[in-house]
Protein backbone atom coordinates (compact mmCIF):
# COMPACT_ATOMS: atom_id res chain seq x y z
CA UNK A 1 0.00 0.00 0.00
CA UNK A 2 1.38 3.31 -1.37
CA UNK A 3 2.16 6.33 1.22
CA UNK A 4 -1.00 9.00 0.07
CA UNK A 5 -3.38 5.68 0.23
CA UNK A 6 -2.33 5.37 4.11
CA UNK A 7 -2.31 8.82 4.60
CA UNK A 8 -6.05 9.13 3.22
CA UNK A 9 -7.14 6.16 5.72
CA UNK A 10 -5.66 7.55 8.91
CA UNK A 11 -7.56 10.74 7.63
CA UNK A 12 -10.67 9.12 7.18
CA UNK A 13 -10.67 7.19 10.00
CA UNK A 14 -9.50 10.89 12.38
CA UNK A 15 -12.55 12.26 10.76
CA UNK A 16 -14.75 9.45 12.10
CA UNK A 17 -13.86 9.31 15.75
CA UNK A 18 -16.54 8.80 17.67
CA UNK A 19 -17.73 12.12 19.85
CA UNK A 20 -17.07 11.91 22.75
CA UNK A 21 -18.79 11.72 26.00
CA UNK A 22 -19.06 14.91 26.98
CA UNK A 23 -20.23 16.69 24.27
CA UNK A 24 -23.43 15.20 24.18
CA UNK A 25 -25.21 17.27 26.78
CA UNK A 26 -24.92 19.98 24.68
CA UNK A 27 -27.70 18.74 22.18
CA UNK A 28 -29.79 18.84 25.41
CA UNK A 29 -28.90 22.60 25.92
CA UNK A 30 -29.39 23.36 22.54
CA UNK A 31 -32.83 22.19 22.94
CA UNK A 32 -33.78 24.08 26.25
CA UNK A 33 -31.46 27.21 24.70
CA UNK A 34 -34.40 27.08 21.73
CA UNK A 35 -37.16 26.37 23.52
CA UNK A 36 -37.57 25.40 26.81
CA UNK A 37 -41.12 23.50 26.84
CA UNK A 38 -39.67 21.08 23.97
CA UNK A 39 -37.24 18.70 26.72
CA UNK A 40 -39.71 17.18 29.36
CA UNK A 41 -38.51 14.45 31.15
CA UNK A 42 -34.35 13.60 30.03
CA UNK A 43 -33.55 10.05 31.36
CA UNK A 44 -29.93 9.47 30.96
CA UNK A 45 -28.97 5.66 31.31
CA UNK A 46 -26.61 3.02 29.85
CA UNK A 47 -24.74 5.91 28.07
CA UNK A 48 -28.05 6.98 25.95
CA UNK A 49 -30.14 9.72 26.24
CA UNK A 50 -33.67 9.79 26.22
CA UNK A 51 -35.96 13.03 25.49
CA UNK A 52 -39.24 12.90 26.39
CA UNK A 53 -40.90 15.29 24.06
CA UNK A 54 -44.73 16.93 23.80
CA UNK A 55 -46.19 15.37 21.13
CA UNK A 56 -48.15 18.83 19.61
CA UNK A 57 -44.27 19.64 19.47
CA UNK A 58 -42.31 16.65 17.80
CA UNK A 59 -41.98 18.20 13.91
CA UNK A 60 -41.08 21.37 15.08
CA UNK A 61 -38.06 19.88 17.57
CA UNK A 62 -37.46 17.29 14.59
CA UNK A 63 -36.83 19.32 12.39
CA UNK A 64 -34.69 21.64 14.31
CA UNK A 65 -32.66 18.77 15.58
CA UNK A 66 -32.25 18.13 11.84
CA UNK A 67 -31.36 21.63 10.88
CA UNK A 68 -29.90 23.27 13.84
CA UNK A 69 -26.27 23.44 12.66
CA UNK A 70 -23.93 21.83 15.53
CA UNK A 71 -26.64 18.68 15.87
CA UNK A 72 -27.54 17.35 12.68
CA UNK A 73 -29.38 14.76 13.01
CA UNK A 74 -29.74 14.01 9.59
CA UNK A 75 -30.58 10.30 9.86
CA UNK A 76 -33.52 8.52 11.61
CA UNK A 77 -32.28 5.35 12.65
CA UNK A 78 -35.19 3.83 13.84
CA UNK A 79 -38.89 4.07 14.93
CA UNK A 80 -40.77 1.97 17.14
CA UNK A 81 -43.40 1.75 19.42
CA UNK A 82 -43.87 -0.16 22.62
CA UNK A 83 -46.71 -1.00 25.10
CA UNK A 84 -46.82 -0.87 28.43
CA UNK A 85 -49.07 -2.83 29.30
CA UNK A 86 -53.14 -2.30 29.36
CA UNK A 87 -53.18 -1.03 33.14
CA UNK A 88 -50.80 1.98 32.45
CA UNK A 89 -51.84 5.50 31.66
CA UNK A 90 -50.29 6.48 29.16
CA UNK A 91 -50.31 3.49 27.79
CA UNK A 92 -48.06 3.34 24.16
CA UNK A 93 -44.76 5.40 23.92
CA UNK A 94 -42.73 6.14 20.54
CA UNK A 95 -39.31 5.94 20.20
CA UNK A 96 -37.37 7.89 17.63
CA UNK A 97 -33.88 6.31 17.54
CA UNK A 98 -32.15 9.66 15.61
CA UNK A 99 -28.58 9.74 14.07
CA UNK A 100 -26.26 12.94 13.31
CA UNK A 101 -24.05 11.64 10.68
CA UNK A 102 -21.47 14.04 10.91
CA UNK A 103 -21.25 14.12 14.53
CA UNK A 104 -22.10 10.59 15.09
CA UNK A 105 -24.08 10.50 18.05
CA UNK A 106 -26.86 9.32 18.84
CA UNK A 107 -30.70 10.37 20.45
CA UNK A 108 -34.01 9.01 21.56
CA UNK A 109 -37.10 10.94 21.36
CA UNK A 110 -40.09 9.49 23.07
CA UNK A 111 -43.64 10.10 23.04
CA UNK A 112 -46.36 8.78 25.23
CA UNK A 113 -49.65 8.48 24.43
CA UNK A 114 -52.60 7.78 26.31
CA UNK A 115 -54.90 4.16 25.01
CA UNK A 116 -57.81 5.85 24.32
CA UNK A 117 -56.46 9.17 21.75
CA UNK A 118 -53.03 7.10 19.98
CA UNK A 119 -52.65 9.78 17.70
CA UNK A 120 -49.43 11.07 17.02
CA UNK A 121 -47.76 13.51 13.97
CA UNK A 122 -45.88 11.84 11.42
CA UNK A 123 -42.62 12.89 10.60
CA UNK A 124 -42.69 11.66 6.92
CA UNK A 125 -41.98 15.29 6.43
CA UNK A 126 -39.01 15.65 8.08
CA UNK A 127 -37.58 12.20 7.18
CA UNK A 128 -38.89 10.07 4.42
CA UNK A 129 -37.50 6.84 6.11
CA UNK A 130 -40.41 7.08 8.71
CA UNK A 131 -42.82 5.72 6.24
CA UNK A 132 -42.60 2.39 6.71
CA UNK A 133 -41.50 2.89 10.38
CA UNK A 134 -45.04 4.25 10.91
CA UNK A 135 -46.68 1.96 9.29
CA UNK A 136 -45.12 -0.94 11.18
CA UNK A 137 -45.81 0.70 14.07
CA UNK A 138 -49.52 1.89 13.17
CA UNK A 139 -50.24 -2.24 12.16
CA UNK A 140 -48.61 -4.02 15.38
CA UNK A 141 -49.62 -1.08 17.75
CA UNK A 142 -52.63 0.78 16.78
CA UNK A 143 -50.89 3.94 16.70
CA UNK A 144 -52.00 6.62 14.22
CA UNK A 145 -49.73 9.01 12.51
CA UNK A 146 -51.93 11.95 11.36
CA UNK A 147 -50.66 13.37 8.48
CA UNK A 148 -48.53 10.25 7.02
CA UNK A 149 -49.34 10.01 3.21
CA UNK A 150 -50.09 6.20 2.95
CA UNK A 151 -51.21 4.85 6.18
CA UNK A 152 -51.85 1.02 5.87
CA UNK A 153 -50.93 -1.99 7.47
CA UNK A 154 -47.68 -3.23 6.07
CA UNK A 155 -46.90 -6.62 7.40
CA UNK A 156 -50.30 -8.14 8.46
CA UNK A 157 -52.94 -8.27 5.99
CA UNK A 158 -55.37 -5.58 5.48
CA UNK A 159 -58.09 -7.45 7.01
CA UNK A 160 -56.42 -8.81 10.22
CA UNK A 161 -58.48 -7.70 13.14
CA UNK A 162 -56.59 -6.00 16.35
CA UNK A 163 -52.91 -4.97 16.50
CA UNK A 164 -50.56 -7.75 16.99
CA UNK A 165 -48.02 -6.63 19.50
CA UNK A 166 -50.38 -4.84 21.81
CA UNK A 167 -50.30 -6.45 25.60
CA UNK A 168 -53.42 -7.80 25.40
CA UNK A 169 -53.23 -9.48 22.71
CA UNK A 170 -52.65 -13.33 22.78
CA UNK A 171 -49.71 -14.74 21.77
CA UNK A 172 -52.10 -17.47 19.28
CA UNK A 173 -54.19 -15.08 17.78
CA UNK A 174 -58.29 -15.01 18.61
CA UNK A 175 -58.39 -17.57 16.13
CA UNK A 176 -56.82 -19.31 13.59
CA UNK A 177 -56.02 -16.75 10.49
CA UNK A 178 -57.12 -17.91 7.07
CA UNK A 179 -55.94 -16.13 4.08
CA UNK A 180 -59.49 -18.02 2.18
CA UNK B 1 -69.44 -10.28 -13.06
CA UNK B 2 -66.66 -8.01 -12.29
CA UNK B 3 -68.25 -6.24 -9.48
CA UNK B 4 -67.83 -9.14 -7.47
CA UNK B 5 -64.03 -9.78 -7.55
CA UNK B 6 -61.96 -8.15 -4.79
CA UNK B 7 -60.54 -4.75 -6.39
CA UNK B 8 -57.74 -6.02 -6.96
CA UNK B 9 -58.68 -8.71 -10.18
CA UNK B 10 -61.36 -5.99 -11.13
CA UNK B 11 -61.46 -5.68 -14.89
CA UNK B 12 -60.61 -1.98 -15.55
CA UNK B 13 -61.56 -1.51 -19.49
CA UNK B 14 -58.25 0.36 -20.82
CA UNK B 15 -57.13 0.62 -24.54
CA UNK B 16 -53.95 -1.22 -25.25
CA UNK B 17 -51.56 0.91 -25.76
CA UNK B 18 -51.83 2.73 -21.76
CA UNK B 19 -50.41 1.55 -18.70
CA UNK B 20 -50.37 -2.23 -17.47
CA UNK B 21 -50.55 -3.18 -13.91
CA UNK B 22 -48.53 -6.40 -13.40
CA UNK B 23 -47.53 -8.48 -9.89
CA UNK B 24 -44.46 -9.90 -9.64
CA UNK B 25 -43.40 -12.20 -7.01
CA UNK B 26 -44.05 -13.46 -4.46
CA UNK B 27 -42.53 -16.53 -6.09
CA UNK B 28 -40.82 -15.00 -8.43
CA UNK B 29 -37.13 -16.14 -7.52
CA UNK B 30 -35.46 -13.34 -8.27
CA UNK B 31 -37.27 -11.18 -5.47
CA UNK B 32 -35.02 -13.29 -2.97
CA UNK B 33 -37.76 -15.01 -1.65
CA UNK B 34 -41.25 -13.75 -0.52
CA UNK B 35 -41.70 -10.32 -1.85
CA UNK B 36 -44.04 -8.94 -4.16
CA UNK B 37 -44.27 -5.74 -5.79
CA UNK B 38 -46.88 -4.60 -7.64
CA UNK B 39 -45.86 -3.12 -11.04
CA UNK B 40 -47.69 -0.57 -13.02
CA UNK B 41 -45.68 -0.38 -16.25
CA UNK B 42 -45.55 1.54 -19.61
CA UNK B 43 -44.56 -0.24 -22.05
CA UNK B 44 -41.10 -1.72 -20.06
CA UNK B 45 -41.08 1.30 -18.27
CA UNK B 46 -41.71 1.38 -14.66
CA UNK B 47 -44.31 4.15 -13.93
CA UNK B 48 -44.84 2.89 -10.27
CA UNK B 49 -43.57 0.31 -8.00
CA UNK B 50 -45.24 -0.51 -5.17
CA UNK B 51 -43.60 -3.57 -2.42
CA UNK B 52 -45.86 -5.16 -0.92
CA UNK B 53 -44.17 -7.25 2.14
CA UNK B 54 -45.43 -9.63 5.23
CA UNK B 55 -45.52 -12.86 3.56
CA UNK B 56 -43.10 -13.92 5.81
CA UNK B 57 -44.36 -12.20 8.78
CA UNK B 58 -44.08 -14.61 11.68
CA UNK B 59 -44.43 -12.67 15.04
CA UNK B 60 -41.26 -13.14 16.27
CA UNK B 61 -41.34 -9.34 18.43
CA UNK B 62 -43.94 -10.63 19.94
CA UNK B 63 -42.50 -13.91 20.88
CA UNK B 64 -39.55 -12.17 22.59
CA UNK B 65 -42.04 -10.75 25.12
CA UNK B 66 -42.83 -14.33 26.35
CA UNK B 67 -39.41 -15.58 26.09
CA UNK B 68 -36.50 -15.18 28.55
CA UNK B 69 -33.27 -13.11 27.61
CA UNK B 70 -31.11 -16.20 26.86
CA UNK B 71 -34.28 -17.76 25.01
CA UNK B 72 -34.76 -15.14 22.39
CA UNK B 73 -31.07 -15.48 20.58
CA UNK B 74 -32.62 -18.36 19.05
CA UNK B 75 -35.28 -16.19 17.61
CA UNK B 76 -32.60 -13.34 16.29
CA UNK B 77 -31.40 -16.02 14.03
CA UNK B 78 -34.21 -16.87 12.05
CA UNK B 79 -34.36 -12.89 11.14
CA UNK B 80 -31.11 -12.18 8.91
CA UNK B 81 -30.88 -16.15 8.28
CA UNK B 82 -27.65 -15.22 5.72
CA UNK B 83 -26.11 -12.93 9.08
CA UNK B 84 -27.26 -15.13 12.49
CA UNK B 85 -24.06 -14.26 14.26
CA UNK B 86 -24.49 -10.37 13.44
CA UNK B 87 -27.96 -10.67 14.96
CA UNK B 88 -26.68 -12.80 17.77
CA UNK B 89 -24.14 -10.18 18.44
CA UNK B 90 -26.82 -7.37 18.43
CA UNK B 91 -29.36 -8.99 20.60
CA UNK B 92 -26.66 -9.94 23.13
CA UNK B 93 -24.88 -6.89 22.99
CA UNK B 94 -28.02 -4.81 23.77
CA UNK B 95 -28.78 -6.89 26.82
CA UNK B 96 -25.28 -6.77 27.98
CA UNK B 97 -25.44 -3.25 27.76
CA UNK B 98 -28.49 -3.62 29.89
CA UNK B 99 -26.68 -5.58 32.63
CA UNK B 100 -23.59 -3.50 32.42
CA UNK B 101 -21.86 -7.00 31.70
CA UNK B 102 -17.82 -6.56 30.84
CA UNK B 103 -16.41 -9.31 28.08
CA UNK B 104 -13.68 -10.90 27.83
CA UNK B 105 -11.39 -10.13 25.30
CA UNK B 106 -10.73 -13.24 23.83
CA UNK B 107 -14.37 -13.79 23.68
CA UNK B 108 -14.65 -9.72 22.08
CA UNK B 109 -11.86 -11.06 19.62
CA UNK B 110 -13.71 -14.20 18.64
CA UNK B 111 -17.14 -12.30 17.83
CA UNK B 112 -15.13 -9.93 15.54
CA UNK B 113 -13.89 -12.73 14.15
CA UNK B 114 -16.55 -14.96 13.37
CA UNK B 115 -18.76 -11.76 12.65
CA UNK B 116 -16.62 -11.02 9.47
CA UNK B 117 -16.24 -14.72 8.87
CA UNK B 118 -20.40 -14.04 8.79
CA UNK B 119 -20.17 -11.18 6.55
CA UNK B 120 -17.66 -13.07 3.59
CA UNK B 121 -20.46 -15.76 3.48
CA UNK B 122 -23.50 -13.18 3.60
CA UNK B 123 -21.37 -11.04 0.87
CA UNK B 124 -20.95 -14.32 -1.14
CA UNK B 125 -24.74 -15.69 -1.38
CA UNK B 126 -25.42 -12.25 -2.55
CA UNK B 127 -22.82 -11.89 -4.86
CA UNK B 128 -24.15 -15.44 -6.43
CA UNK B 129 -27.48 -14.52 -6.56
CA UNK B 130 -26.84 -11.05 -7.72
CA UNK B 131 -25.26 -12.32 -10.74
CA UNK B 132 -27.67 -15.07 -11.29
CA UNK B 133 -30.64 -12.88 -11.53
CA UNK B 134 -28.66 -10.94 -14.07
CA UNK B 135 -27.67 -14.04 -15.88
CA UNK B 136 -23.86 -14.89 -14.64
CA UNK B 137 -24.53 -18.42 -13.48
CA UNK B 138 -21.58 -19.43 -13.18
CA UNK B 139 -20.21 -17.01 -10.20
CA UNK B 140 -23.10 -19.02 -8.19
CA UNK B 141 -21.03 -22.38 -8.28
CA UNK B 142 -17.49 -20.47 -7.09
CA UNK B 143 -19.59 -18.10 -4.41
CA UNK B 144 -21.32 -21.45 -2.86
CA UNK B 145 -17.86 -23.88 -3.20
CA UNK B 146 -16.10 -20.66 -0.53
CA UNK B 147 -19.21 -20.26 1.38
CA UNK B 148 -19.40 -23.83 2.07
CA UNK B 149 -15.54 -23.02 3.93
CA UNK B 150 -17.21 -21.18 6.22
CA UNK B 151 -20.63 -22.37 7.32
CA UNK B 152 -17.80 -25.78 7.78
CA UNK B 153 -15.95 -23.30 10.41
CA UNK B 154 -19.17 -21.97 11.83
CA UNK B 155 -20.48 -25.20 11.97
CA UNK B 156 -17.59 -26.59 13.67
CA UNK B 157 -17.54 -23.93 16.55
CA UNK B 158 -21.10 -23.95 17.32
CA UNK B 159 -23.39 -26.67 15.98
CA UNK B 160 -24.82 -24.94 14.02
CA UNK B 161 -24.62 -24.26 9.66
CA UNK B 162 -27.27 -21.32 9.69
CA UNK B 163 -28.14 -20.86 12.91
CA UNK B 164 -25.45 -21.03 15.30
CA UNK B 165 -26.65 -19.20 18.22
CA UNK B 166 -23.28 -19.01 19.06
CA UNK B 167 -22.87 -15.70 21.19
CA UNK B 168 -24.75 -15.65 24.40
CA UNK B 169 -25.25 -13.17 26.65
CA UNK B 170 -22.21 -12.52 28.47
CA UNK B 171 -19.96 -14.23 25.74
CA UNK B 172 -19.75 -17.64 23.79
CA UNK B 173 -21.28 -20.53 23.92
CA UNK B 174 -18.20 -22.52 24.14
CA UNK B 175 -14.81 -22.05 23.03
CA UNK B 176 -13.38 -22.62 19.63
CA UNK B 177 -12.32 -26.03 18.81
CA UNK B 178 -9.12 -28.08 18.36
CA UNK B 179 -8.18 -27.17 15.04
CA UNK B 180 -10.03 -23.96 14.11
CA UNK B 181 -7.27 -21.69 13.92
CA UNK B 182 -5.32 -24.12 11.20
CA UNK B 183 -8.94 -24.15 9.47
CA UNK B 184 -9.71 -20.63 9.13
CA UNK B 185 -5.90 -20.00 8.34
CA UNK B 186 -5.91 -22.19 5.77
CA UNK B 187 -9.39 -20.59 4.21
CA UNK B 188 -7.97 -16.87 4.41
CA UNK B 189 -4.90 -18.09 2.70
CA UNK B 190 -6.56 -19.44 -0.32
CA UNK B 191 -9.57 -16.28 -0.07
CA UNK B 192 -7.56 -13.72 -2.08
CA UNK B 193 -6.72 -15.69 -4.63
CA UNK B 194 -10.92 -16.99 -4.72
CA UNK B 195 -12.21 -12.93 -4.98
CA UNK B 196 -9.94 -12.06 -8.11
CA UNK B 197 -11.34 -14.90 -9.90
CA UNK B 198 -14.75 -13.61 -8.82
CA UNK B 199 -13.70 -10.56 -10.67
CA UNK B 200 -12.62 -11.96 -13.61
CA UNK B 201 -15.91 -13.49 -14.03
CA UNK B 202 -17.76 -10.74 -13.92
CA UNK B 203 -16.38 -7.38 -13.00
CA UNK B 204 -14.92 -7.05 -16.79
CA UNK B 205 -18.02 -8.70 -18.56
CA UNK B 206 -19.56 -6.03 -20.94
CA UNK B 207 -23.35 -7.26 -20.25
CA UNK B 208 -23.03 -7.49 -16.64
CA UNK B 209 -21.35 -3.89 -16.66
CA UNK B 210 -24.53 -2.40 -18.75
CA UNK B 211 -26.78 -4.21 -17.14
CA UNK B 212 -25.98 -2.29 -13.22
CA UNK B 213 -23.99 1.38 -14.61
CA UNK B 214 -25.89 3.99 -14.77
CA UNK B 215 -29.32 2.13 -12.86
CA UNK B 216 -30.96 2.36 -9.48
CA UNK B 217 -29.54 6.11 -8.74
CA UNK B 218 -30.15 6.97 -5.29
CA UNK B 219 -28.08 10.49 -4.27
CA UNK B 220 -26.30 10.69 -0.94
CA UNK B 221 -29.17 13.06 0.01
CA UNK B 222 -31.74 10.88 -1.19
CA UNK B 223 -30.29 7.92 0.58
CA UNK B 224 -29.38 9.59 3.95
CA UNK B 225 -32.82 10.68 4.04
CA UNK B 226 -34.99 7.32 3.15
CA UNK B 227 -32.22 5.47 6.12
CA UNK B 228 -30.26 3.52 3.54
CA UNK B 229 -27.41 2.18 5.59
CA UNK B 230 -24.29 -0.55 4.92
CA UNK B 231 -22.93 -0.76 1.31
CA UNK B 232 -26.22 -0.04 -0.14
CA UNK B 233 -25.31 3.66 1.68
CA UNK B 234 -21.45 3.48 1.14
CA UNK B 235 -22.45 3.32 -2.86
CA UNK B 236 -23.57 6.66 -2.86
CA UNK B 237 -20.69 8.20 -1.65
CA UNK B 238 -21.66 8.90 1.83
CA UNK B 239 -18.96 7.29 4.44
CA UNK B 240 -21.23 5.82 7.30
CA UNK B 241 -20.08 2.34 8.96
CA UNK B 242 -21.24 1.72 12.39
CA UNK B 243 -17.61 -0.09 12.87
CA UNK B 244 -16.08 3.09 12.50
CA UNK B 245 -18.87 5.66 13.93
CA UNK B 246 -19.67 3.77 16.94
CA UNK B 247 -16.71 0.98 18.05
CA UNK B 248 -18.33 -2.20 19.49
CA UNK B 249 -16.12 -5.48 20.61
CA UNK B 250 -12.93 -3.41 19.83
CA UNK B 251 -13.35 -2.62 16.33
CA UNK B 252 -11.12 0.76 16.63
CA UNK B 253 -8.45 -1.64 17.32
CA UNK B 254 -8.81 -3.47 13.57
CA UNK B 255 -6.85 -1.80 10.47
CA UNK B 256 -9.26 -1.71 7.69
CA UNK B 257 -10.80 0.31 5.01
CA UNK B 258 -14.06 1.32 4.70
CA UNK B 259 -15.06 0.84 1.39
CA UNK B 260 -16.59 4.39 -0.65
CA UNK B 261 -17.90 4.71 -4.31
CA UNK B 262 -19.82 7.40 -5.90
CA UNK B 263 -21.23 6.33 -8.95
CA UNK B 264 -24.54 6.31 -6.32
CA UNK B 265 -25.82 2.75 -8.82
CA UNK B 266 -25.98 -0.70 -8.76
CA UNK B 267 -22.36 -1.21 -10.15
CA UNK B 268 -21.04 1.02 -7.12
CA UNK B 269 -22.70 -1.05 -4.60
CA UNK B 270 -21.67 -3.73 -6.28
CA UNK B 271 -17.84 -2.82 -6.11
CA UNK B 272 -18.34 -1.48 -2.58
CA UNK B 273 -19.44 -5.45 -1.91
CA UNK B 274 -16.83 -6.68 -3.46
CA UNK B 275 -14.02 -4.07 -1.71
CA UNK B 276 -15.89 -5.27 1.59
CA UNK B 277 -14.98 -8.86 0.81
CA UNK B 278 -10.88 -7.99 0.68
CA UNK B 279 -11.51 -5.81 3.82
CA UNK B 280 -13.48 -8.55 6.18
CA UNK B 281 -10.32 -10.59 5.18
CA UNK B 282 -7.92 -8.45 6.48
CA UNK B 283 -9.74 -8.20 9.72
CA UNK B 284 -10.43 -11.76 10.00
CA UNK B 285 -6.72 -12.35 9.20
CA UNK B 286 -5.88 -9.77 12.16
CA UNK B 287 -7.94 -11.41 14.40
CA UNK B 288 -6.32 -14.65 14.10
CA UNK B 289 -3.32 -13.09 15.35
CA UNK B 290 -4.89 -11.53 18.17
CA UNK B 291 -6.62 -15.03 19.76
CA UNK B 292 -4.83 -14.87 22.89
CA UNK B 293 -5.46 -17.76 25.39
CA UNK B 294 -7.96 -16.44 28.07
CA UNK B 295 -11.61 -16.60 29.39
CA UNK B 296 -14.41 -16.66 26.76
CA UNK B 297 -17.58 -16.00 29.55
CA UNK B 298 -17.88 -12.93 31.79
CA UNK B 299 -17.50 -13.01 35.27
CA UNK B 300 -20.82 -12.92 36.44
CA UNK B 301 -22.36 -16.27 37.82
CA UNK B 302 -25.79 -15.11 38.15
CA UNK B 303 -26.63 -14.52 34.24
CA UNK B 304 -23.66 -16.58 32.21
CA UNK B 305 -24.10 -20.75 32.27
CA UNK B 306 -21.12 -21.98 34.40
CA UNK B 307 -18.53 -24.87 32.66
CA UNK B 308 -19.71 -27.98 32.76
CA UNK B 309 -16.88 -29.76 35.12
CA UNK B 310 -17.77 -26.52 37.62
CA UNK B 311 -21.56 -27.36 37.95
CA UNK B 312 -20.63 -31.15 38.90
CA UNK B 313 -17.79 -30.59 41.57
CA UNK B 314 -19.42 -27.08 42.88
CA UNK B 315 -22.22 -26.40 44.61
CA UNK B 316 -23.09 -22.91 44.15
CA UNK B 317 -22.44 -23.52 40.32
CA UNK B 318 -25.20 -26.02 40.58
CA UNK B 319 -27.74 -23.65 42.10
CA UNK B 320 -26.61 -21.27 39.72
CA UNK B 321 -27.40 -23.45 36.73
CA UNK B 322 -30.57 -24.21 37.88
CA UNK B 323 -31.40 -20.52 38.55
CA UNK B 324 -30.67 -19.51 34.66
CA UNK B 325 -31.94 -22.71 33.53
CA UNK B 326 -35.50 -22.57 34.91
CA UNK B 327 -36.28 -18.91 36.02
CA UNK B 328 -33.88 -17.16 33.84
CA UNK B 329 -31.97 -13.63 35.13
CA UNK B 330 -33.71 -10.13 36.00
CA UNK B 331 -32.34 -7.70 34.01
CA UNK B 332 -32.21 -4.05 35.16
CA UNK B 333 -35.11 -1.69 34.06
CA UNK B 334 -34.47 0.64 31.27
CA UNK B 335 -34.23 0.44 27.54
CA UNK B 336 -30.83 0.13 25.11
CA UNK B 337 -30.73 0.60 21.50
CA UNK B 338 -27.55 -0.87 19.76
CA UNK B 339 -26.60 -0.84 16.76
CA UNK B 340 -23.76 -3.30 15.07
CA UNK B 341 -22.76 -3.19 11.30
CA UNK B 342 -24.32 -6.12 9.63
CA UNK B 343 -24.03 -7.40 6.65
CA UNK B 344 -26.56 -5.22 4.90
CA UNK B 345 -26.26 -2.11 7.17
CA UNK B 346 -27.23 -0.67 10.33
CA UNK B 347 -28.70 -3.61 12.76
CA UNK B 348 -30.41 -2.45 15.71
CA UNK B 349 -31.18 -3.66 18.53
CA UNK B 350 -34.29 -1.61 20.83
CA UNK B 351 -34.60 -4.00 24.20
CA UNK B 352 -36.81 -2.85 27.21
CA UNK B 353 -36.95 -4.29 30.27
CA UNK B 354 -39.31 -3.56 33.09
CA UNK B 355 -36.73 -5.56 35.64
CA UNK B 356 -38.00 -9.12 34.77
CA UNK B 357 -36.50 -12.26 33.25
CA UNK B 358 -38.11 -11.30 30.09
CA UNK B 359 -38.29 -8.40 28.03
CA UNK B 360 -40.98 -5.77 28.13
CA UNK B 361 -39.98 -5.05 24.02
CA UNK B 362 -37.92 -6.28 21.68
CA UNK B 363 -37.37 -4.52 18.15
CA UNK B 364 -35.08 -5.07 15.26
CA UNK B 365 -34.16 -2.28 13.41
CA UNK B 366 -33.48 -4.73 9.77
CA UNK B 367 -31.32 -3.15 7.27
CA UNK B 368 -33.41 -4.90 4.93
CA UNK B 369 -36.91 -3.32 5.64
CA UNK B 370 -34.90 0.64 5.46
CA UNK B 371 -33.06 -0.49 2.04
CA UNK B 372 -36.29 -2.05 0.40
CA UNK B 373 -38.63 1.13 1.48
CA UNK B 374 -36.30 3.16 -0.93
CA UNK B 375 -36.76 0.80 -3.87
CA UNK B 376 -39.68 2.52 -5.51
CA UNK B 377 -37.17 6.28 -5.95
CA UNK B 378 -34.73 3.99 -7.44
CA UNK B 379 -36.86 2.15 -9.72
CA UNK B 380 -39.42 4.21 -11.14
CA UNK B 381 -38.45 5.12 -14.48
CA UNK B 382 -36.20 2.22 -15.30
CA UNK B 383 -37.02 -0.94 -17.16
CA UNK B 384 -38.85 -4.06 -15.73
CA UNK B 385 -35.72 -5.84 -16.38
CA UNK B 386 -33.60 -3.42 -14.25
CA UNK B 387 -35.84 -4.20 -11.02
CA UNK B 388 -34.23 -7.25 -10.51
CA UNK B 389 -30.59 -6.00 -10.89
CA UNK B 390 -32.01 -3.03 -8.44
CA UNK B 391 -33.12 -5.44 -5.53
CA UNK B 392 -30.18 -7.26 -6.15
CA UNK B 393 -27.79 -4.45 -5.20
CA UNK B 394 -29.95 -4.02 -1.98
CA UNK B 395 -29.06 -7.27 -1.01
CA UNK B 396 -32.36 -8.04 0.93
CA UNK B 397 -33.06 -10.68 3.47
CA UNK B 398 -37.34 -10.77 3.67
CA UNK B 399 -36.67 -13.23 7.15
CA UNK B 400 -35.57 -9.93 8.30
CA UNK B 401 -37.86 -7.30 6.54
CA UNK B 402 -40.86 -9.53 7.92
CA UNK B 403 -39.94 -10.59 11.19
Amino acid sequence: MDIERQQEIAKQAAATTPAHSSDRPSVLAALQRENTDWAGEVIQAFGEITIVVPRGRLVEICTFLKTAPGLEFIMLSDLCGADRGPEEDPRFEVNYQLFSVTKHYRLRLKVLLAEDDPHVPTVTGVWRTANWHERETFDLFGVVFDGHPDLRRILLPDDWQGHALRKDFPLRGYEPYSLT
Amino acid sequence: MAATLPPQFEVVDRPLDTQMTISMGPQHPSTHGVLRLELVLDGEMIVKCTPDIGYLHTGMEKLFEYKKFQQGIVITDRMDYLNPLGNNLAYVMAVEKLLGLEIPERAQTIRVLMCELQRIASHLVWLGTHALDIGAMTVFFYCFREREKILNMIEAASGGRLTPSYFRIGGLMMDLPAGFERRCQQFIDKFLPAVDEFHTLLTGNRIFQRRTQGVGIISAEDAIDWGLTGPSLRGSGVNIDVRRTDPYTGYEQYDFEVPIETGCDVWARYIVRMRELKESHKIVRQGLGRLQPGPIKADAPKVVLPDREAMKTHMDALIHHFLIVAEGFNVPAGEVYHAIEGSKGELGCYVKSDGGPKPSRVHFRGPSFINLSALPLMAEGEMIADVVAIIGSLDIVLGEIDR
